[in-house]
């Protein structure tokens, strides 16, 4: 009788920001639905109750079903046989519980069956799921597909789609291919319009494409001939009852082994365009991916608790020289940096899904009326903070993610190398996350600019600018300073070279990323003294990774650059 | 098989006996019922289960959940809904009060002849008295065939139901004619989970007492309100003999509560010696294990 929501009071506390009713207003539409629509809410309140209700249906299937099947989903994987995948037993079990719940198609729109939930519920799940099953969380997370075709495909293809997500039919996106990974612009899988039918027919091969034998599947192809970029790729939807996709192989993987990845060849497959042709990179798959760096955001966040648990209860249990081990100073530091990052790690994603929750829901307004003037400005607004967040988020919940991974197995001693306790595969599990929907590397490339271009700094001035209490005055003190810190050193890279800026990048977005996690979690304990311990901790630490970070940046010159890049000329010696 | 049943769950409102900590008795040595979280009867559970099965099977059937207890146990008609139920009607009166297993098998089979299901499902047994004679006393007030320990109902055969029944030693199948009572055990499929539709829509279901002391819901319609409104019915709703109501009707009797501590001895090591052997004879005898 495990609950994963209500066991972690940091949950609940997201719907108590001050932005939630706005967001849910928003999403309600003021309520219309409410009086046509027999479990629509009719309150602020109301739905606020519904959220907290329903997580708690989905907190009690992660900890009795989805949990519990973990260790044996890890084990026994999923099965390929004769072009087509089986999950293990205990994925199609949780699949099939989620669906008994009602849960898939948690943000889709009411007349398409969904529960019209805002962002930040849904989020919240995709973290809870994750603590219970990092892969299975791909699986749940891939209803993300349905987003895209709501907010991009025809009505036609809406109504034939959508309701089939609450129904617990499954997605894929398949964009990877063997030659086309971080660059996408690369993909080759054909698509050719037959004339006849109207229907397109797709011809290929996909890679890496995790739940590749779903229902419903999204396909970036190169729809115009003779192209080669980006602008040569369009959108399909293809419907698994139409045929001519089937699996080759599926991978033998490190980790989140009980989602299965695949590689698929299409033979004449039939699809529908999404949206206008063209557009399949540039707008629509870009727009996925943010939704699924979000996705890895909030998994990142579910594995980094999962871990501080498995911790934190090791710690109490083993003792050693005649005491637990959470006893030594060694191990505690540990532990309480673990609980900082996993914090500091989580209001990130919140804060970046209120943004995002702000922007979506003033675009599908914007179908039903004309937005006014202020809410136009107010829909771009939280479209730049979300566009800037979101790479934030992914490069450092995965980062953390994997360091928090890294020292709880380390807590665990001998036994976290051995298969008996949940932290190896955990360990396992937390790898993908820096790499997979675009790798840290890519994440700070995306961010990069918000640093040129001084997005991250005013940000960083607005939350300057909010009051605390005084007895948080200190704390908001090395805060402060860290800004201006951060600043010069964006002032050293103004008017460099590329190459030079592109060398450091990821140095100065880490430090906003700091200093923007310190204000954030600043800003909880003044609402929640529970996070008080994790401020102290994680502000003053992330003061000394920044000093570090700006005393390399200054202290180099450029010259130095030409010693890294000498290893371009070395390659790998055989005998 | 086109049949439409009317399922009617027996379902109870017990304290979680299944986590107790140091406040679990009162001094008197009766269950202090504030200490420990109201739930659903686990076995009732399972019992929903059955019921939720059969009507999946025959589309159209209807699940209704029947309880008696205080005001507070409208949250079991709730929880019914949230799974799947299409309704329920909570047993609340003062002069059902104190009533024993007899009490209450009267006061239940009283509602169940004014409702007429064709199949009533119970748990085996609650947590809290642990008994298991409330379904064979509703099915014998009712004078309706019984079918106790049921692990699966597996379907009809002809016009009768056929069911799975777990015994000490394997698996009996039955098939009775219905009405009939049919009590379920824990090794039956768990209960589904809720679903977050019904659970938004039915949370604001009220008992009538339940909206006159709760301000919760007052943003609802008046219309929507009335729609969910959970029926309360007393002695005066269910007739019969109010002689066989509450503790008048109830020939149990508590004579004494004994405080029972456990006392868990570390395993003791005897040697195959005359005197060791002796010592545990004497000691198995006056501990009355043997003789």
């Amino acid at each position: 009788m495990a609950n994963f929501y209500k066991d972690n009071n940091d949950l609940k506390f997201q719907f108590s920001h001050p932005l939630m009713s706005k967001i849910v207003r928003l999403k309600e539409q003021d309520f219309k639905d409410s009086g046509n629509i027999d479990y629509a809410p009719s309150s602020f309140e109301d739905t606020v109750d519904s959220y907290d209700k329903v997580m708690e249906i989905l907190g009690e299937i992660c900890g009795d079903v989805i949990f519990p099947n973990s260790e044996e989903v890890d084990h026994s994987g999923p099965h390929h046989e004769n072009g087509r995948v089986t999950y293990a037993k205990g994925t199609q079990q949780n699949q099939d519980t989620l669906t008994q719940a009602g849960l898939y198609g948690m943000s889709l729109p009411r007349e398409f069956g969904g529960l019209n939930f805002s962002m930040v519920p849904y989020v919240m799940a995709a973290e809870i799921v994750a603590r219970a099953d990092a892969g299975f969380a791909n699986i749940w997370g891939l209803q993300d597909c349905a987003e895209t075709i709501h907010e991009f495909a025809t009505e036609e293809i809406k109504e034939e789609f959508l309701p089939r997500i609450h129904q617990g039919e499954t997605c894929s996106m398949d964009l990877t291919e063997p030659d086309a990974g971080s660059d996408l612009q690369a993909v080759m899988l054909k698509a050719t319009l037959n004339e006849q039918d109207g229907m397109w027919y797709l011809n290929g091969v996909k890679r890496f494409i995790t739940n590749g034998d779903a229902q419903i599947k999204l396909v970036l192809a190169r729809s115009e001939e003779n192209t080669t970029d980006g602008r040569g790729l369009s959108y399909f939807v293809h419907d698994q009852k139409w045929g001519g996709v089937t699996v080759r192989r599926i991978e033998n993987k490190l980790g989140i082994k009980g989602s299965p990845t695949c590689e698929l060849v299409f033979s004449n497959a039939p699809a529908k365009l999404v949206g206008e042709r063209r557009m399949g990179l540039i707008k629509y798959v870009m727009s996925l991916m943010n939704g699924a760096r979000l996705g890895v955001g909030a998994q990142s966040v579910g594995i980094s608790e999962a871990a501080y648990r498995e911790a934190l209860k090791y710690a109490h249990e083993r003792a050693q020289f005649g005491k637990p081990i959470i006893q030594f100073p060694a191990v505690y530091e540990m532990l309480a940096v673990i609980k900082a990052k996993l914090q500091a790690s989580r209001a990130l994603l919140y804060e970046t899904t209120r943004f995002v929750d702000v922007y979506k829901s003033y675009g599908f307004i914007a179908e039903t009326r004309k937005l006014t003037p202020e809410e136009r400005t107010e829909s771009k607004q939280y479209q730049k903070l979300a566009d800037m967040f979101t790479p934030m988020l992914k490069l450092m919940a995965s980062e953390y993610s994997n360091q928090n991974a890294y020292d709880s197995l380390q807590i665990h001693g001998g036994s976290g190398f051995m298969k008996d306790y949940p932290i190896e595969r955990i360990y396992r599990d937390a790898r993908i996350t820096t790499i997979y929907e675009g790798t840290s590397q890519l994440q700070v490339v995306a961010a990069q600019r918000y640093v040129t271009n001084g997005g991250y700094m005013s940000q960083l001035r607005e939350y300057e600018n909010r009051p605390v209490k005084a007895e948080y005055e200190q704390l908001k003190k090395i805060i402060a300073e860290m800004t201006n810190q951060y600043e010069k050193a964006v002032e050293m890279l103004i008017g460099k070279d590329n190459e030079y800026i592109d060398f450091h990048a990821r140095r100065v977005v880490e430090m906003a990323a700091h200093i923007t996690m310190s204000y954030l979690l600043l800003n909880d304990a003044q609402i929640d003294s529970s996070f008080d311990n994790s401020a102290q901790i994680y502000i003053t630490k992330a003061q000394s990774w920044n000093d570090e970070r700006f005393n390399y940046l200054k202290n180099f010159s450029p010259c130095q650059l030409s010693a890294f890049q000498a290893i371009k000329e070395e390659h790998v010696k055989e005998a | 098989m086109t049949k439409k049943l009317k399922i009617v769950v027996l379902a109870k409102q017990v304290p979680d006996t299944r986590n107790v900590g140091k406040n679990a008795m009162k001094e008197d040595g009766t269950v202090n019922r504030a200490a420990l979280p109201a739930i659903f009867n686990p076995e009732d559970m399972n019992a929903l289960e059955q019921a939720l099965r059969l009507k999946d099977r025959f589309p159209g059937s209807q699940v209704l959940l029947l309880t008696m207890g205080p005001s507070r146990a409208a949250e079991i008609i709730r929880e019914g809904y949230y799974r799947g139920a299409d309704g329920g009607v909570l047993l609340t009166d003062r002069k059902f009060a104190g009533a024993d297993t007899l009490a209450t098998s009267y006061a239940l089979s009283m509602a169940i002849k004014k409702i007429g299901p064709d199949i009533i499902i119970a748990g085996r047994q609650a947590i809290d008295g642990d008994t298991a004679q409330v379904g064979p006393q509703v099915a014998e007030k009712l004078n309706y065939p019984q079918v106790t320990y049921a692990e699966d109902i597996t379907g009809f055969d002809g016009d009768k139901l056929v069911v799975k029944r777990r015994l000490e030693r394997g698996v009996e199948t039955v098939k009775t004619p219905l009405p009939a009572v049919i009590t379920v055990h824990a090794t039956a499929p768990d209960c589904r989970p809720r679903h977050a539709k019904h659970l938004m829509k039915y949370k604001h279901a009220r008992t009538f007492t339940e909206e006159q002391d709760n301000e919760h819901n007052s943003y609802l319609p008046i219309e929507a309100k009335t729609n969910l409104r959970i029926p309360e019915w007393g002695v005066a709703d269910v007739g019969g003999d109010e002689i066989h109501y509450g503790l008048s009707g109830s020939p149990t009797k508590v004579k004494k509560i004994e405080n029972i501590v456990h006392q868990a001895k570390e395993s003791k090591i005897l040697t195959s010696s005359f005197e060791d052997i002796d010592s545990l004879i004497k000691e198995l005898f006056s501990s009355h294990t043997i003789g």
